[in-house]
């Protein structure tokens, strides 16, 4: 009775052997590493990359371990930090020429040194939180009220636009809190406007109120309209965080999104958290103005500004740009990626009234002239476009031109950062040291250590050979769990070390059942067989409800918990699963093997049984 | 090698009323303390600035305090922090403050007195994302009792339910009390060791409560007393030697987890040792003055029923 089928060792031992090959990575270390990857969205890592990289190191004679490529980053592995050191300076210099302006992030990193094969099946380190590796995190929200309010201003702007257009007469048109207030004298005016207004900006929902003389259209930004406004906002701010952090050389940043209105960033190995911080607060600005066709035929730079363009080829050209600004970035209230009327991929600019009469004014008298949007970042302009003036319009035009749909999005981008983003502010902040790291590390690991060697030595003198079992289940579960987080690459704290060890000192509670039912039944006359069978049987019910309530409590964590207490909590979840695994099935094929196939067995070796 | 050699029921009921009153004491007498001195929140919960300081030589804290008031801050806490070497200071939020120039200044007044001063960590909560931790947190606790209570309806009895979570919620009060008392930093790690002492606790009721079921079954003749002492006492050897083991590998992270660990150990330890007494001696006289019976467990049309253990 107490035999497994084949099929159950074999699911035992694949378990077994794929927790001892994922979780093999964590012990070779770490091996110092140079990581570039391109510091803007419109290159890309590729052989050619590499070929620099690995030439530029032949000629100081650098000999790396090895390099991988991939599509975003060329990391090269070297032997030791001082290499390191040299080998990022070198490749900073032979990609970088221009260190004011860099194409490339050069970045010091560690990667893993296990061998390659690992890496081929996907088996890498356990991903280690910035407690244990030292770094910054950010928690940065949103100011949604200020894209809001920042929208409806516009909006006003764009009614009182329409409906002079259309000559229609309004009292008065004001933004109050979140809506915005049209007044009239006549209700059929009103009506008139109404109709304009909700077919020029179907955004807006529209509803009557006063009565007399005193008649007010109450427009309101639509739910769905405004949601979708905020998701823009945010995803713009996440992507000007992008490029600015790709400044900061860092080898893998961590930007997310975290609820409605927030972002994570996560720098490891950043100490200097007032650069990171000046970085992450900038601001960014537009301005629109003319180029200089004189200059740019006769090459002179005087009474000109200057601001270079990185053309599509890479090359980076200089524009040379009139003096005078035409709009700044505050004019502009959109920038979309879309397509023209013949299909070509573009980028639509909606600017508001003030900013429209002005481009009326100006494209009037400049057709056929060249129009540039230049982007200031830390005082230093860089041209984003160029483009030809085709002809007269106001506060809505189109940039169009040899544009693949990806190029549209990265200007349309590129604008809204200097226009459009929303503000931030830092609601959350934790810098750890690397030594404090490392410290961390040894202490996790230490009380794991110490915990588990006293509880074995006692389980195993205690419940003799069948504590033996309890420990090497113990052990595969450690195994198993270990294994798990490598592959999920779940981000492992201190708190996850910790509840490493809480989930060995309460997986035992599983085996300490079976074996003092093993125990007990045998106390009552039956026989070993039938002790272990029935100890296993029965226990298993009781094992299922106990996990079952501690995972409620594991999971309540996980979803409500944040920061700390969610590293702790997935943990302790997974350890829960491979708990039941390991002391359940991996104790009893133990037990199986050494005591199932004998027929006649007089006692099994669980302690002392016999009360005198 | 065995410990418990316990032939007779230990008559646990009997003296059920006694056990009730010493946990209904501690029971109050944390709350008492709850009330009288509340918690001493981390700055997880209250929003501020932590900032841990790192000297190559033993740090002299009342010179620190010295150059923290000179550059006029108040309110501020400067204690040691695992070694001599180390220091944690505390600040409170202040309207307008910026985190980042706060511990840039901080550094700056230290550095200026002692060369060898190192930022080791900083820790900066805005007031907004305090009061939605200690949101979440209370929801965490109010959805694992409710989760608790149903399964152990389902399973077993809404009495049992019922009866382990007030044994366990009033030890949750109990290690509340204790932070309080002592006025030990609840942070979020201590947060997190609460509900996992919940739900490790729950296992010991249920463990109890399997029993009794079982007993019910075997047991034809005997009153629910003796069927409830017999359940305790035949488990009372596995409650000592899991919690036991348990509280191993707590305690060996009482001691090399340093300072980070601290107080996720001590929660863990004073959920441990009050867990046994709880769920035992606190949760099954509750099941008792609850009425449970024979029927409310063992369904003569239900033959079939996970058996129970230990």
């Amino acid at each position: 009775m107490n035999r497994y089928s084949l099929w159950l060792y074999v699911t035992i031992a694949v378990a077994l052997a794929l927790g001892v090959l994922y979780t093999l990575p964590n012990f070779f270390g770490e091996a110092p590493a140079v990581q570039v990857s391109p510091a803007r969205t419109t290159l890309n890592m590729d052989n050619s990359a590499l070929g620099r990289v690995e030439e530029a190191l032949k000629k100081a004679g650098i000999a790396p371990t090895g390099t991988i490529l991939d599509p975003n980053s060329v990391r090269v592995r070297l032997v030791d930090p001082d290499t390191q050191l040299r080998a990022k300076d070198v490749i900073e210099r032979t990609l970088n020429p221009d260190p004011a302006n860099p194409s490339y992030t050069v970045a010091l990193n560690l990667l893993p040194n296990s061998p390659r094969w690992l890496a081929a099946v996907n088996a890498l380190p356990m991903y280690l939180g910035l407690d244990l590796r030292g770094g910054v995190h950010f928690l940065l929200q949103v100011d949604m009220g200020a894209a809001l309010a920042k929208q409806l201003d516009s909006n006003a702007g764009d009614i009182r636009t329409q409906l002079r257009d259309k000559t229609v007469r309004y009292v008065g048109i004001a933004r109050e809190g979140d809506r915005i207030l049209v007044r009239f004298r006549d209700a059929d005016t009103r009506a008139k406007a109404r109709g304009i207004i909700a077919e020029k900006l179907p955004e807006l929902q529209l509803a009557d109120e006063g009565a007399g003389d005193d008649l007010r259209l109450v427009a309101t930004v639509r739910p769905e309209a405004q949601k979708r406004n905020q998701d823009l906002a945010l995803k713009q701010n996440i992507q000007t965080l992008h490029n600015r952090i790709n400044e900061l050389g860092v080898a893998e940043p961590v930007i997310q999104q975290q609820g409605a209105d927030r972002v994570v960033v996560e720098l490891p190995g950043v100490q200097d958290t007032t650069k990171a911080k000046e970085i992450l607060g900038r601001t960014a600005t537009l301005e629109v103005r003319l180029v200089d066709e004189d200059a740019q035929r006769s090459g002179s730079t005087f009474n000109v500004d200057v601001f270079p363009e990185r053309r599509r080829d890479g090359t980076v050209s200089n524009v040379p740009m009139k003096k005078q600004v035409i709009l700044t970035g505050d004019r502009f209230t959109g920038a979309a990626a879309t397509f023209d009327q013949n299909q070509q991929p573009a980028v639509s600019i909606n600017l508001d009234s003030a900013g429209g009469r002005i481009m009326n004014e100006v494209t009037r008298e400049n057709i056929g002239h060249l129009m540039a949007i230049v982007l200031f970042e830390r005082g230093k302009g860089e041209t984003i476009s160029v483009a030809t003036i085709r002809g007269q319009f106001s506060n809505r035009f189109q940039i169009t031109g040899l544009f693949t749909p990806q190029e549209t999005n990265t200007l349309s981008l590129l604008i809204r950062a200097g226009a459009l983003a929303a503000p931030m502010e830092i609601v959350e902040e934790r810098t750890v040291g690397p030594s404090l790291g490392a410290d961390n590390i040894k202490k996790g690991f230490d009380s794991t250590i110490y915990g588990f060697t006293a509880l074995a030595l006692f389980i195993m003198i205690y419940y003799s050979v069948f504590g033996v079992f309890s420990t090497l289940a113990l052990c595969s579960n450690l195994l198993l769990l270990v294994a798990l987080l490598s592959m999920l690459q779940a981000t492992l704290t201190l708190p996850g070390i910790a509840a490493i060890a809480l989930t060995l000192g309460m997986a035992i509670d599983a085996n300490v059942l079976i074996n003092e039912r093993v125990r007990e039944e045998l106390r009552n006359g039956v026989t070993p067989q039938a002790a272990i069978h029935a100890g296993y049987e029965r226990a298993f019910g009781t094992i299922l409800d106990s996990n079952v309530t501690t995972l409620i409590a594991g999971l309540a964590l996980l979803i409500f918990g944040s920061g700390p207490v969610r590293g702790f909590a997935v943990v302790h979840c997974l350890g829960i699963l491979t708990s039941i695994f390991s002391s359940v099935v991996i104790s009893r094929s133990m037990v199986n093997l050494a005591y199932g196939s004998r027929r006649k067995l007089e006692r099994v070796a669980i302690g002392n049984t016999a009360w005198k | 090698m065995e410990f418990f050699k316990i032939r007779r029921d230990i008559p646990f009921m009997r003296h059920a009323l006694a056990f009730n009153v010493v946990s209904l004491v501690t029971f109050l007498l944390a709350v008492f303390f709850l009330a009288t001195k509340g918690l001493s929140f981390s700055i997880e919960f209250t929003g501020g600035t932590v900032m841990e300081v790192n000297y190559e030589h033993a740090a002299e804290v009342d010179k620190i305090r010295k150059a923290l008031d000179a550059r006029g801050y108040h309110d501020y806490s400067v204690q040691n922090f695992g070694s001599s070497r180390d220091v944690l200071i505390r600040m409170p939020l202040k309207p307008g403050q910026n985190s980042a120039d706060l511990s840039k200044a901080v550094m700056e007044g230290l550095s200026a007195d002692d060369a060898t001063a190192k930022l080791r960590r900083v820790e900066f909560v805005g007031p907004q994302v305090g009061r939605e931790l200690a949101e979440n947190g209370a929801l965490a606790l109010l959805i694992t009792s409710l989760g608790i209570v149903g399964y152990l309806a389902l399973r077993f009895e809404w009495k049992f339910g019922v009866a382990a979570i007030i044994a366990n919620l009033h030890d949750v009060v109990i290690i509340l009390g204790f932070f309080s008392l002592f006025q030990w930093e609840f942070s979020l790690p201590v947060l997190a060791a609460v509900l996992a002492v919940l739900g490790y606790s729950v296992n010991e009721s249920v463990v109890i409560a399997d029993r009794i079921r079982e007993n019910f079954r075997k047991m034809r003749k005997a009153t629910v007393t003796e069927i409830i002492d017999n359940a305790i006492t035949r488990t009372i050897s596995r409650t000592i030697i899991t919690h036991g083991c348990t509280q191993t590998m707590v305690t060996s992270m009482l001691v090399f987890g340093g300072p980070a660990l601290h107080y996720f150990a001590l929660a863990l330890t004073i959920g441990i040792c009050f867990g046994i007494y709880s769920s035992v001696l606190v949760m099954a006289p509750l099941v008792r003055w609850l009425g449970i019976r024979r029927e409310d467990l063992v369904k003569p049309l239900q033959e079939k029923k996970p058996e129970a253990v230990v």
